[in-house]
């Protein structure tokens, strides 16, 4: 069932031979050709972009009132490329070999060979569009570093990289939109992919504006749609994220790739309300220059300023001194829950751990920092009220990005022909744990570059058959999207989307976070059909659904987040190795590290749905580590 | 704390719209002005009222989803932040507060305090960008940016587009926007082979959309979450001179804009010019 299409031969080459295997469409034919691309951020914008500048016709859709807004506009830290413009001895080699450690050996080998050839044309493509980089004054491109590596590779625009590079594929888009060749449909959300013969053929779409239930056919389909952290409840994804389109293409026959596989990014303000609706993250870049640390004292109630030097525990300094402040986000968050565990945390609750830059302002001056920092301290003031200038900051961690998502071949497509899938959305390259800076990466490399060869390949090698919107199966997925949206508002209980949303997050954070037991996993597979049940006789939403209404958006949304996080439950369980940000406590070494079980556990998960209330099946891709021999990864 | 809302109600963009006043009891000070109108929305809705509609999503201040006018003032008055940033520790108790929508012609009511604007995605169209078609790229380090023009165009390009400088422009101008724009791309060797047609085009398609012009007002800085410098406006005012300067290509090519007949009264520079 599982074909992943890595090509033969060296796997430097592979890349290039894949694209001379493929076959072409002929630029006059390309007009001829539809391709629908759900989502706009960097993946989805760079791809119809890309596609739209090729020749194809091309639909985009985007549930915000414009491309812009996607979450990829968040990302503050930067995006890695092995240009070795440091000449600190990075290389497109050194990239691939930190990214699959960084992953522990979770990801497929070829994919992300190729994500580091690719990261070069990226920063090409960006500074090319008017992304302002940072600069040196001779006006070279700078380069900071970032955690889990020790070269200087991430290129980045202040605190803001995520948000230029979006506005650089935002606005290719919107030239593309005006030449024509892009249409734009904005507030418009997927509810389902429409398979007619096997092969994906079309989507069903809310207009959020009026209500309307609509068909679109086309050849091929892209879901960019980006993670399900929002699973979680409160995380550093924006409020409207969340797993819709790719649960319902799961649903449809695409299988998901590893579902437990999930990011818990260190530095994230601590939660300070009942009240709080999301969690906002801090650059990870703060750690190239700020010092964590906690008291050595349980319970510690002077202020920071207070505590000598030697009563401070520098804990990521003292246990990983090979590389500090700046091991992988996996290894720093748990860190900092085992520190506020042994009741050593501090601030409200005792929920976060400092983040001092006192060092760094005494040796490089406060202008310096915040010249690099400076949008970062003042987000961090106006939330909440400090002066980190003077003050060291208060971090915890927080979900923050999901490796895993839809199963994908090397060529992006996944198990229902003509459906590819890009960006955070597919599980492709990050294996168990992203490195930081890798995200923009792929999304971009996905976009620009990957699907824009094989959705092509695709056109050219299938003869598909001329079907619109009028056809049986189109008929049928759109009447049962209605009737979803009809019971969902028929339901007419008592408590919001928002209270299911918050009790399902909850589960999911204390069973299915950042430590993992069988015991625990084992009680929220049990609690999570009982809330999914409870959902659907006690949901209530005011309001019609021929019109904009928020709140049955979320409850849409929310009833596909209750059945993910059954599947991220029972993968959880069913891998009871430790690897990257998927701790389970059973599986530790004598200093508890995540402790790997590579002979049972060395493959992906991708699990096939089988209808409601039936287990789902696993189907396991087993990955080959020729190139980074499988150790144990060490940042002593 | 406890708070009145006056709260401008529109169940959608044809239907009348009018202010309705609620009650919010217990608002924390560490919380967001959102997540007070998500405890007033999941009260509404416990009571089996509409919730207040309001475009919101990524809570940092960097999407540009949320805005409304709050007393009149546009993302309610701390300086560069965008209204999911404001903090209730900014209010007292018993406060009063007027949240309406966005009011400016080029930006429709939706529902609510949700408003539709489309017209800035459009102004964009019209010019703003880079043409480099994928894979077309020299490398990254072949074209030198000095660290100044780097620096500006940051500046200018750090705009969300958010809308509150229409809003807050007393000639709902979409002047800073375009300008920004304008400046990120006009700043960069990289934006030189199209400036002149991309300050042309740009400030024409705003001239087509429903905006008023500049006199001058300096609102649209003073409410700008990026803090945005009107600056900018004068270096889009010196560009747009020098192209008209530079070209005489007559009508304008405004790329998949369906061209309206240009209206002095509702002119822009380029109508003065």
């Amino acid at each position: 069932m599982l074909e992943a299409r890595i090509p033969s031969g060296p796997i430097e080459q592979q890349w290039d031979k894949c694209r001379l295997e493929m076959k072409l469409v002929n630029p006059a034919n390309r007009r001829k050709h539809s391709i629908i691309v759900v989502g706009a951020g960097l993946a989805g914008a760079a791809a119809a972009a890309t596609l739209g500048q090729q020749g194809y016709r091309v639909q985009c859709f985007s549930y915000h009132d414009t491309p812009r807004r996607a979450h990829s506009i968040a990302a503050q830290g930067g995006i890695n490329a092995a240009k070795n413009y440091r000449n600190d001895g990075d290389s497109i080699s050194r990239l691939f070999k930190d990214t699959v450690k960084g992953g522990d050996y979770r990801a497929r080998e070829s994919n992300v060979y190729r994500l580091a050839q690719i990261s070069n044309n990226i920063i090409d493509q960006c500074v090319a569009q008017g992304v302002p980089f940072g600069r040196e004054y001779g006006g070279l491109l700078e380069t900071r570093s970032f955690g889990g590596v020790q070269v200087q590779r991430t290129f980045y625009s202040r605190g803001q990289t995520g948000q230029q590079l979006l506005l650089g594929a935002y606005q290719a888009l919107e030239e593309q939109v005006a030449a024509g060749a892009v249409t734009m449909h904005i507030r418009s959300e997927l509810l389902d992919v429409v398979v007619v013969n096997g092969k994906a053929r079309g989507i069903v779409t809310r207009d959020l504006v009026t209500g309307e239930i609509e068909s679109h056919a086309a050849e091929v389909i892209v879901l960019a749609t980006g993670g399900y952290s929002n699973v979680y409840y409160l995380s550093t994804n924006a409020k409207a994220c969340n797993c819709t389109a790719i649960w319902r293409a799961h649903r449809r026959g695409a299988l998901f790739g590893n579902p437990c596989f999930t990011q818990i990014h260190p530095t994230c303000i601590p939660l300070s309300s009942v009240h709080q609706s999301k969690l906002t993250l801090m650059s990870e870049s703060l750690r190239n220059d700020g010092r964590i640390w906690v008291p050595k004292k349980e319970g510690e109630t002077r202020a920071a300023k207070d505590i000598p030097e030697d009563e401070r525990d520098y804990f990521l300094e003292r246990r990983y001194p090979g590389f500090g402040n700046l091991v992988p986000r996996d290894v720093a968050s748990r860190n900092a829950k085992e520190v506020c565990d042994e009741e050593r945390g501090v601030g409200p609750g005792g929920q976060g751990v400092y983040l001092d830059f006192a060092d760094a302002i005494q040796r490089m001056g406060v202008e310096t920092i915040r010249e690099n920092y400076g949008n970062l301290f003042d987000m961090y003031e106006r939330i909440t009220g400090e002066d980190a200038y003077k003050v060291p900051m208060r971090i915890y961690p927080a979900p923050h990005y999901t490796m895993g998502g839809l199963w994908v071949d090397y060529r992006l497509m996944s198990t229902i022909p003509g459906l590819f899938v890009a960006g955070e959305a597919n599980f492709s390259d990050h294996g168990a744990n992203r490195l930081g800076a890798s995200a923009l990466m792929q999304g971009l490399a996905d976009g620009y570059f990957i699907l824009p060869s094989t959705v092509p390949d695709y056109l050219a090698s299938n003869a598909l058959d001329p079907v619109n919107v009028t056809h049986a199966a189109f008929t049928a997925t759109k009447a049962e999207v209605k009737e979803r949206i009809k019971a969902l508002v028929g339901v007419k209980g008592k408590r919001s989307p928002g209270s299911f949303q918050r009790e399902l997050g909850k589960i999911m954070w204390d069973e299915c976070g950042m430590t993992r037991s069988e015991a625990g996993l084992r009680k929220a597979l049990t609690r999570i059909p009982e809330l999914r049940e409870e959902f659907w006789h006690n949901l209530r939403i005011v309001g019609g659904d021929e019109e904009l209404n928020q709140a049955l958006e979320n409850a849409n949304r929310a009833s596909d987040f209750l059945e993910l996080a059954e599947l991220m439950c029972i993968d959880a369980l069913n891998r009871s190795e430790s690897c990257g940000g998927h701790f389970r406590v059973e599986s530790q070494t004598p200093e508890g590290e995540a402790k790997r079980d590579d002979a049972h556990f060395c493959y992906t998960a991708a699990w096939e749905w089988k209808g409601p209330g039936q287990a789902p099946v696993v189907h396991k891709e087993p990955l080959t580590f020729e190139h980074v021999p499988l150790s144990q990864r060490s940042y002593k | 704390m406890n708070l009145t809302l006056k709260i401008w109600r529109q169940q959608n963009a044809k239907a009348e719209g009018k202010f309705v006043s609620y009650q919010v009891k217990d608002v924390e000070q560490d919380m967001s002005f959102l997540e007070m109108l998500d405890a007033l929305n999941e009260d509404l809705l416990s009571r089996g009222e509409a919730p207040v509609a309001f475009d919101h999503d990524c809570r940092e201040g960097i999407c540009g989803t949320c805005g409304f006018l709050i007393n009149g003032v546009a993302h309610g008055g701390q300086r560069g932040t965008t209204v999911c940033q404001l903090s209730m520790r900014f209010f007292k108790d018993g406060d009063s507060l007027t949240l309406e929508p966005w009011r400016a012609r080029a930006f429709p009511v939706v529902r609510d305090l949700i408003v539709n604007r489309s017209a800035f995605d459009r102004i964009i169209q019209a010019g703003g960008y880079i043409s480099a078609p994928t894979g077309s790229a020299p490398d990254a380090n072949a074209v030198l940016v000095p660290k100044e023009a780097a620096d500006t165009s940051f500046d200018a390009a750090a705009c969300i587009g958010c809308g509150a400088c229409v809003a807050a422009c007393p000639n709902a101008a979409a002047m800073l926007f375009t300008a920004a724009k304008v400046t990120h791309l006009n700043a960069l060797p990289q934006g030189q082979p199209q400036r002149d047609q991309r300050t042309l085009s740009m400030v024409y398609a705003m001239a087509n959309e429903k905006f008023g012009s500049c006199t001058n007002h300096g609102e649209c800085e003073a409410v700008c979450p990026k803090e945005i410098p009107i600056e900018f406006i004068g270096m889009m005012n010196r560009d747009l001179l020098r192209a008209i300067w530079q070209r005489r290509r007559e009508p304008l090519v405004i790329p998949g804009i369906v061209q309206q007949p240009f209206q002095e009264h509702e002119g822009t520079e380029a109508g003065r010019a």
